[in-house]
């Protein structure tokens, strides 16, 4: 059938994306068994201390999770805006409308946020529960055409369900996190405390130090892992979009443009976007990296670089310009 | 979109249910009787063009196919025009009597873009009615969906709301129609309309 090859999945993403996941889950399984293992080493009261790092990280993960929306649009003084609030919120519902459409998903919320950096973000916990903002700077600054490609990705964030996944993914680099912290001043607490319970000095302060050291490594590994897992995601929603609206270069337009903006954009004005990055259309922080030093801020990042991005939308445009 | 699919990333494009729109004629003749509007004879499709020569190649095919088909029985030529989001409509106008005519020529777009693998592209088609106070109506197919639902625009950007639910209330039955009110969007200033 001609339409399931002009539409064909991207295999090698989907394997990268496989890869990635399946590294995740393995490191995760790997520090359970070591909590585990420690766990049977050691008395109850550190385990009970595991416990609490995991009930806690699951709070932090399921409220961030339930909250991202208010969150996000709080964090962002975004203004949630119906299609008869004025001229630019009626365009931007015409195209949210037709997009939404074309891909048959139903229409989220549409806000729009007063930032002098153009940018663009989708979240909540569900379809349905799903909040497209976009900042009023990228309305005034992209053609209708280039606004719909953004639009178009950020949507295939919400059909991928990437707030879930992103949130599942970290939840135990939330935990590994707290338990860093937690053994740090158990060590620092516990030692004077230890020595007094007498029959096992320095054995509980010796576990608590394991503890802390595999948390770090899970940490640091989760992290990149992590990382790495959202720009796959952005490459796959780039794909997605692009394919939707059958407009790869008006995407490469917008990215072109969005990217070129930022850039220029002193990062003083950028520190309250920060906490939002992973949502964003293109990335508002970047790391200062030195010229010749591009590879560390590349594994650092939660977005592919640009070159990367309008290569991967380069192949959308030679599979959608191909003959039968 | 499965659940894997949605893990992966990997977005199936939805493909469009065409078979619905051969409702529309005896839908129209539901209509009249029960609320007094008449197809106009023009009716248009509406779909996201492809960047890329293989696109408009097809879409070269299709005004021609439509034009010839249109000639030989004596109608008018089929329109070709870009809304300002970008969106292409072929517009096909007919005599207020050839409602079938009408529903073929648009059904022939949309297997030119299907056969040619570009179904996903298809946004909606629309057939225009007006009743004898001239009030517009169109009723807009949705392809991803394979529903319809009434459009009146009235001046400006408004819309009758009280028309549309009670042509939904005549034809209900007829049509498959949107049961989500809030998939009803609006085509201001639609050609043929």
């Amino acid at each position: 059938m001609a339409a399931r090859t002009r539409y064909a999945p991207d295999r090698g993403l989907t394997a990268r994306m496989t890869a990635t996941m399946f590294l995740l889950g393995l490191v995760f399984v790997g520090f359970i068994a070591a909590i585990i293992g420690i766990g049977a080493a050691t008395h109850a009261s550190d385990a009970v201390i595991v416990l609490f790092a995991i009930v806690l990280g699951g709070g932090f993960a399921i409220g961030s999770l339930f909250y991202s929306d208010k969150i996000a649009l709080n964090t962002a003084r975004a203004v949630v805006v119906g299609p008869d609030d004025g001229e630019r919120a009626r365009y931007l519902h015409g195209i949210v409308d037709r997009v939404c459409a074309l891909a048959d998903m139903p229409k989220p919320r549409v806000a729009i946020a007063p930032s002098p950096i153009p940018n663009a973000f989708a979240t909540g916990r569900n379809a349905d529960k799903a909040v497209l903002c976009v900042t009023d700077s990228i309305m005034n600054k992209l053609e209708p055409a280039e606004l719909e490609g953004v639009i178009a990705h950020e949507l295939s964030h919400v059909a991928h369900k990437d707030v879930q996944v992103m949130t599942i993914a970290s939840f135990l680099a939330i935990v590994a996190a707290l338990l860093i912290r937690i053994s740090f001043y158990g060590e620092i607490f516990g030692g004077g405390g230890g020595r007094g319970r007498g029959n096992n000095n320095g054995g509980g302060i010796y576990i608590l130090f394991i503890l802390m050291a595999v948390s770090i490594v899970v940490y640091a590994v989760s992290f990149l892992l992590i990382r790495m897992l959202s720009r796959y995601r952005e490459l796959a929603a780039d794909r997605s979009g692009a394919l939707l609206t059958g407009q790869p270069s008006a995407l490469k337009s917008a990215l072109v443009k969005v990217t070129g903006d930022m850039a220029r954009i002193p990062t003083r004005d950028l520190r309250t976007a920060e906490p939002l990055n992973a949502f964003f259309f293109a990335p508002a922080m970047r790391l200062s990296a030195p010229g010749g030093k591009k590879s560390l801020s590349t594994i650092f990042s939660t977005h592919p670089s640009l070159e990367r991005r309008l290569e991967e939308l380069d192949k959308v445009q030679r599979q959608l310009s191909q003959g039968r | 979109m499965g659940f894997l699919d949605a893990l992966l990333g990997r977005t199936k494009p939805v493909q469009p249910k065409l078979d619905d729109l051969f409702a529309l004629p005896s839908a129209a003749i539901t209509l009249e009787a029960g609320a007094g509007f008449k197809p106009t004879g023009s009716g248009s499709v509406c779909f996201r063009p492809v960047e890329g020569k293989s696109f408009d190649d097809v879409q070269k095919d299709i005004t021609e196919l439509l034009d010839v088909s249109s000639g030989q029985e004596g109608g008018l030529p089929v329109e070709v025009t870009k809304d300002s989001y970008g969106f292409t409509w072929i517009v096909s106008s007919r005599m207020s009597n050839e409602l079938d005519a009408l529903v073929t020529d648009l059904h022939a777009v949309n297997s030119s873009l299907v056969d040619n693998g570009f179904g996903p592209q298809l946004l909606c088609t629309m057939v225009a009615f007006r009743d004898d106070k001239e009030r517009r109506l169109a009723l807009i197919y949705l392809y991803k969906r394979g529903t319809f639902y009434p459009f009146a625009p009235t001046t400006g950007e408004r819309r009758d709301n009280a028309l549309e639910l009670q042509v939904k209330g005549v034809i209900g039955d007829d049509l498959k129609f949107e049961p989500d009110l809030a998939r009803w969007f609006p085509v201001w200033g639609a050609p043929g309309l």
